[in-house]
C-alpha cells in the first residue's frame, strides 16, 4: 500500500514538474534568441516606433501600445455585460437560467478565427458604413478617433475581443456569484434592501475577488488573442492615432511576420515575444498582489 | 525554429507510401498553378506525389536554406551571387502580372484609369481623396466619390511586394528616395492584409479602398482592376495578352542567374507590373531527387503550360525553357 502510495506520489509530481518548469524554460528559450535584438537597440527597443525591416530598425512601441488599446476597447463593454449576464444567470429561476448558461458556455467553444472572419465580412464594413460616419460627427471626434474610416482598426478589433472574452469572465463570474452564502442575501433582504442594494453591498462585495479574477482571466485572454485581432486591426507598425485608427498588436504583428523573418528581425520578434509574456504575467501578478492588499480591508482572511 | 518542426512533423505525417515525394513551399503568387500542377502531376504519376504550400516567398527561402523543402517558389529573385553564396540554383518559372485592384461604388473592372504619377501619389498618401483633381482629369467620365482612399498593401513579407515596390521605385523618383523596393517595406499610408487573399479580402470589404495583388487572385474575388498607364505612355487594361507583352521583354540569354526584372518595360501594349516567379532548389539535391525535380518540372514546362495559360498566367517561350532547363 505504501510502496503504491509512493508510485503514485512520484507519477504526480512528474506530471506536475513540467508545468512548474514551462514557463521559466519559455522566458529562458524567448530571452536567449531576442538577445540579438537587445543588444542592438538596448531598452529603447520598447519606446522606439520605427519598424523597418528595409533599414533594419525595429521598435515593440506600436505593438505594445496597440495591445493595451485593443484590451482596454475589449474590457469597457465586456465587464458591465459580464456582470450582468453573471447576475441574471444566477438570479433566474432554472428552467431560464440552465439554456442562458449554456448558450454562454457555447460562445466560449467558438474558434476565434471564427469571430476573425465574422468581423471581417459582417463587423467591419458595419462600422465603415453606418458607426464611424456617426462617431465622425462628435466634436473633436478626429482627436480622438483618429482619421481613417476604412472599419477597420482598434475600436473593430476591441470590440470583437468584448465578445470573445465576454463568455469566460461570464462564466467565472457566475460562479463567484452563486457561492454568496444564500443566508447573508435573504439577511438583505430581510432588512429591506432592496435588489440593487443587495448586489451591490452584498454580492459584490462577498465575491470582489473572484470577479476581478474573472476580469483578468478575460484580460490575459485579450491581451494574447491574434486571429480575431489580425483580421481587422489593419496591421500597419504605427502606434495608435486615435481608437478608430489602424494598428497592430504585438501577437498580430507575431503571426504576420513568423514564418519570413530572418536574423535581425526575427531577434526583434522573440523580442516582441517575451515582452507579451512580461505584460501577461506582470499584469495578473500585480493583480493578485493588489488583491492580497485590499483584502484585509474587506474584511477577508487571506 | 517552430515551423520547422512543424514541417517537419507534417511532411512525416504526410503519405508516406509514395515511392518518390517532393515538396515545395513558398511564394502565393503563382500557387493557384503550383496547386493545379503538384494536383495533376501526382494524379498521372502515380507513386509520385507533388506538394506545395503556400506560405509567401520570403518563407519559402527560409525553407529551402534549412532544406526542409525540396524546392522554393520566390518572386523576389536571388542574384547570381546570392545564389552561390546560399548554394541555390534559381531557373524562372512562369510571368504572371500585379494588377492594382480598387473598391468603388459603381466603378467596374477596368474604368479606373490611373498614371503613373498618380499611381505612386496615391500608394505615397499624397492624394487621399477619390475626388482628387488629378484622379478626376484622368477620369472625366466617371463618378468619382467624396470618400478618402483606404491603401491595402501586404502584411507578410512578400514578393508580390518587392514586384510592386520595385515599379514605384522605378516611376517614381520620390518613392525611390522615401520607401526603395523590397519584400517588406515602410509603407507611408494604408493597412496590412494576410497574402494575396488577404489583401483581396481587405479590398472587397473596405469601400474606397486601393492594392495590389497577383491577377488570379483579383479575377477570383471579382474585384474591379484599374487600368495603368504603361513606359510608353499607353493605357492598359491588365489582361494575359498584356502580359505576354511585358514578358517579351525579357533577355533571359543575358541574364546571370536568371535575375530578372519585368516592370515598368517598354512596349506600347505591355503590362507595366509584369513579374517573374522562380523555383529555388538546393545544389547539394541528391542526384535521385534532382532527377525526379528536373522530370516534374520539364513536365510544368510542357504539359503544365495550358493550365498556366488558363489561369493567365504566361508559360516561358520553348527557347527559355531550353536555355533553363540545362542548369537544373
Amino acid at each position: 500500500m505504501q510502496r503504491t502510495d509512493k508510485i503514485f506520489r512520484l507519477v504526480c509530481l512528474l506530471c506536475a514538474l513540467p508545468a512548474a518548469l514551462l514557463l521559466p524554460g519559455m522566458l529562458l528559450q524567448l530571452l536567449s534568441n531576442s538577445a540579438e535584438a537587445w543588444h542592438t537597440f538596448g531598452l529603447s527597443f520598447l519606446w522606439s516606433s520605427e519598424w523597418d525591416p528595409a533599414a533594419g530598425k525595429y521598435g515593440a512601441w506600436p505593438g505594445i501600445a496597440g495591445t493595451l488599446l485593443t484590451t482596454a476597447t475589449a474590457l469597457v463593454p465586456a465587464v458591465p455585460l459580464a456582470f450582468s449576464a453573471a447576475l441574471l444567470l444566477t438570479e433566474v429561476p432554472s428552467w431560464l437560467a440552465k439554456p442562458l448558461s449554456h448558450a454562454v458556455d457555447l460562445l466560449a467553444a467558438i474558434p476565434s478565427v471564427i469571430y476573425g472572419m465574422w468581423g471581417l465580412f459582417v463587423l467591419a464594413p458595419l462600422m465603415q458604413e453606418h458607426v464611424q460616419p456617426l462617431l465622425a460627427r462628435l466634436p473633436g471626434s478626429t482627436l480622438l478617433l483618429g482619421e481613417d474610416n476604412s472599419g477597420f482598426g482598434f475600436l473593430t478589433a476591441g470590440l470583437i475581443l468584448a465578445l470573445m472574452i465576454l463568455p469566460y469572465m461570464c462564466a467565472i463570474m457566475r460562479d463567484v456569484i452563486s457561492m454568496t452564502p444564500p443566508m447573508l442575501r435573504e439577511a438583505a433582504y430581510g432588512v429591506g434592501c432592496t435588489c440593487l442594494e443587495t448586489t451591490r453591498d452584498i454580492v459584490l462585495r462577498h465575491g470582489l475577488r473572484g470577479i476581478i479574477g474573472g476580469i483578468f482571466i478575460g484580460l490575459g485572454r485579450a491581451l494574447g488573442e491574434t486571429m480575431a485581432v489580425l483580421f481587422v486591426v489593419g496591421n500597419i507598425m504605427e502606434p495608435p492615432a486615435g481608437l478608430c485608427s489602424c494598428g497592430t498588436t504585438i501577437a498580430a504583428t507575431l503571426a504576420n511576420n513568423f514564418a519570413e523573418a530572418d536574423g535581425l528581425q526575427r531577434s526583434a520578434l522573440f523580442a516582441l515575444g517575451l515582452v507579451l509574456v512580461v505584460m501577461s504575467v506582470g499584469i495578473q501578478a500585480g493583480a493578485q498582489y493588489y488583491l492580497r492588499l485590499t483584502g484585509a480591508k474587506r474584511g477577508e482572511t487571506i | 525554429m517552430i515551423k520547422n518542426i512543424l514541417l517537419t512533423a507534417w511532411c512525416a505525417l504526410a503519405p508516406v507510401i509514395a515511392a518518390e515525394s517532393i515538396t515545395g513551399a513558398g511564394a502565393s503568387f503563382p500557387a493557384p498553378v503550383y496547386q493545379k500542377w503538384t494536383y495533376t502531376y501526382s494524379r498521372e504519376n502515380p507513386g509520385t506525389t507533388v506538394t506545395y504550400q503556400s506560405l509567401g516567398s520570403g518563407a519559402g527561402l527560409n525553407q529551402i536554406k534549412a532544406g526542409t523543402v525540396d524546392f522554393a517558389g520566390t518572386d523576389n529573385p536571388l542574384t547570381a551571387e546570392q545564389q552561390k553564396e546560399a548554394g541555390l540554383v534559381q531557373v524562372p518559372m512562369l510571368t504572371g502580372g500585379v494588377v492594382v485592384v480598387v473598391n468603388l461604388p459603381g466603378i467596374k473592372d477596368g474604368q479606373l484609369k490611373l498614371s503613373k504619377a498618380v499611381l505612386a501619389d496615391i500608394f505615397l498618401g499624397k492624394i487621399k481623396m477619390w475626388n482628387d483633381k488629378a484622379v478626376k482629369a484622368l477620369n472625366p467620365g466617371l463618378k468619382l466619390p467624396a470618400r478618402k482612399i483606404t491603401m491595402v498593401h501586404r502584411a507578410d513579407s512578400s514578393g508580390t511586394s518587392f514586384i510592386f515596390t520595385n515599379y514605384l521605385s522605378k516611376i517614381s523618383a520620390d518613392w525611390r528616395e522615401k520607401v526603395g523596393q523590397g519584400s517588406s517595406v515602410k509603407w507611408p499610408v494604408g493597412i496590412g492584409g494576410q497574402k494575396n487573399p488577404g489583401v483581396c479580402n481587405n479590398v472587397a470589404k473596405i469601400s474606397g479602398s486601393i492594392g495590389y495583388t497577383e491577377y488570379t487572385y483579383a479575377t477570383e474575388a471579382k474585384l474591379a482592376c484599374a487600368t495603368l498607364e504603361n513606359a510608353e505612355g499607353k493605357f492598359v487594361r491588365p489582361t494575359k495578352e498584356s502580359f505576354a507583352a511585358g514578358a517579351s521583354a525579357a533577355d533571359w540569354k543575358n541574364a546571370p542567374g536568371f535575375y530578372m526584372e519585368l516592370t515598368n518595360v517598354p512596349g506600347e501594349k505591355s503590362w507595366p507590373i509584369t513579374g517573374v516567379t522562380y523555383i529555388l532548389i538546393r545544389q547539394d539535391t541528391p542526384e535521385a531527387k534532382r532527377e525526379a525535380l528536373r522530370k516534374y518540372f520539364t513536365w510544368c514546362y510542357t504539359k503544365g503550360a495550358a493550365a498556366a495559360d488558363a489561369l493567365n498566367y504566361v508559360a516561358l517561350p520553348k527557347d527559355v525553357v531550353d536555355l533553363v532547363l540545362p542548369t537544373l
